[in-house]
């Protein structure tokens, strides 16, 4: 395995034939967690959904040392690749145990670490997923995700819209996955980036503005303004 | 009384043959977006298929029935997933061309079907208990309505049960909610388009066979008269819901029939005025889902 699971490079990724980001290069490395940060439209979210092919996009994005860049997405996501998207896209109308079924790819799904991790989605495997609460949705979103071993988790606002009692839950859950699969995490809380990620990518305008430390940017009170249009304390940003 | 239960029952039969059609629509445009204008030439050449089984055979027996009925429904399946395989497979979020896709295939299919079986209408033979009719309440009802009914119910039941309880029908319906999250959870769903596509024509050729014992005849035209009507069901059931499709079909034709036999063949006016109505007033259709 190479030093870094993900290679993006001059990543230019549209949607509906506007552009979103333009020859954005960074890298994932193999372990731990690497946030990727930007104010509100920078081109976080289009950045991990052209990396899955869910927009269009040019430029090449290598995994493990192969080339995905041209794949259709189902591709990309057997090769290893887990996505917990934003605003946790849940099948509403199936039930639990169904989105958690439709999610296993592995012969030996993880259903047990899911079961530890989320003991409240056993007891609701019954209940269509369309009448849990945010933080039991994004529970289920994470549990897809998890139950099969990947290579690289894509994980999009997991905290977003949650209660803090349950931002406290995912965190520590998302902590727990950390632990066995590398992480490109976008996250508006940088109480949860400070806490979860080592590495830190930034986006301005559609490209990196900054690669590096995860604490020297936010211990960076200027850096955290210009970058982020917040301070590090006051949580989220801009 | 009689009159009612024989509006009521025949009403049924054509409600039958309208989700036969209307069943195969709402679960393509529910998984794919796609208004398929061609899906009446899957059943035409359903029932021309079936009719041409039926003549090598021999007509008149059960036997021939249902090997021309099963030949009709196997026709549709591979005339739909040819269909999607070559023709809508690269138009995908490309509607209007899908549109005109569909639509010059409909009329290709029928210009094709005038040139092998001409333009007349051929008039089919099956078991004469077809024919006759059986007293149910004091109304004499036409006995291929129970047959159509019978298999709709079995199309119905089936397609339920395909859809709850195997791998693929679980897929269709998430698809049906969020088609590029299925994908994102590395599944090709183009297999499930596919697939769907040959349940639709299964249904369809099926409904062919069916709609040529109901009319007496086959013609190259049969599918795109039952098309018009199965569309309306399809809208007013809600697009992509075969619960919907289910419950608009009988609404649809039992109306038909009530506004054919007392208001003086009204019946096809009438259809469009409710499909109207449902338009202004709940223009997501009967059980479909919120824009």
């Amino acid at each position: 395995m190479s030093a870094n699971i993900l290679e993006v490079s001059n990543l230019t990724a549209s949607i509906g034939g506007q552009q979103v980001t333009e020859n954005v290069t960074f890298s994932v490395p193999a372990t731990g967690v690497t946030a990727l940060l930007g104010r509100n439209g920078v081109g976080k979210t289009s950045s991990i959904r052209g990396i899955l092919g869910l927009i269009h996009r040019t430029g090449s994005v290598v995994l493990d040392g192969n080339e995905i860049g041209t794949l259709h997405t189902h591709r990309i996501v057997q090769r290893g690749v887990g996505y917990v998207p934003e605003d946790r896209e849940v099948f509403a109308k199936l039930t639990v145990a169904e989105n958690l079924r439709l999610a296993e790819r592995d012969r030996e799904p993880r259903r047990e670490l899911v079961a530890d991790l989320f003991p409240d989605l056993v007891a609701r495997a019954g209940q269509q997923a369309g009448t849990l609460s945010g933080g039991q949705q994004q529970m289920v979103s994470l549990a897809r995700a998890l139950l099969n071993s990947n290579r690289l988790l894509l994980v999009d606002e997991p905290t977003k819209g949650l209660a803090p009692k349950i931002v406290g839950e995912v965190t520590q859950a998302l902590a727990t996955a950390a632990e066995i699969v590398p992480m490109l995490l976008v996250e508006q809380n940088l109480q949860v980036v400070r806490r979860l990620a080592t590495r830190a990518i930034v986006l301005a305008g559609g490209r990196v503005v900054y690669t590096g430390g995860c604490a020297e940017l936010l211990d960076d009170a200027d850096l955290t303004r210009r970058y982020l249009g917040v301070s590090a304390e006051h949580g989220e940003t801009a | 009384m009689s009159t009612v239960v024989l509006l009521l029952i025949t009403g049924l039969g054509l409600g039958a043959l309208y989700f036969l059609v209307a069943s195969g629509l709402s679960l393509i445009y529910g998984l794919m977006g796609v208004l398929n204008f061609a899906h009446g030439s899957f059943l035409t050449l359903g029932a021309f298929m079936g009719w041409e089984v039926a003549r090598r055979m021999g007509d008149g027996s059960w036997f021939t029935l249902v090997v021309s009925l099963l030949v009709g429904a196997v026709v549709g399946a591979v005339f739909a997933a040819a269909t999607e395989f070559f023709l809508i497979r690269r138009l995908y979020d490309r509607h209007i061309e899908q549109v005109l896709v569909t639509v010059g295939l409909a009329l290709a299919t029928v210009a094709l079907f005038e040139g092998i079986w001409g333009t007349d209408q051929i008039y089919v033979n099956g078991p004469a208990w077809l024919d006759g009719t059986t007293k149910v309440l004091g109304a004499n009802i036409p006995n291929n309505r129970f047959l159509l009914i019978l298999c709709a119910v079995l199309v119905l039941v089936g397609i339920v049960l395909f859809l709850k309880y195997t791998r693929y029908g679980l897929i269709i319906r998430a698809g049906v909610e969020n088609r590029s999250m299925v994908t994102a959870l590395g599944i090709d769903v183009r297999r499930a388009f596919t697939l769907v596509f040959a349940i639709g024509g299964a249904a369809a050729g099926l409904g062919g066979v069916l709609a040529s014992h109901y009319t007496g005849y086959v013609s190259p035209h049969l599918g795109g008269s039952l098309l018009i009507f199965a569309f309306i069901v399809t809208v007013i059931g809600g697009l992509g819901s075969l619960t919907g499709a289910a419950i608009a079909s009988v609404i649809v034709a039992v109306l038909q029939q009530f506004a054919n036999f007392y208001f003086d063949g009204t019946g096809d006016f009438v259809v469009v005025l409710l499909l109207a109505v449902v338009l202004l007033v709940r223009p997501r259709g009967l059980m479909g889902v919120k824009a």
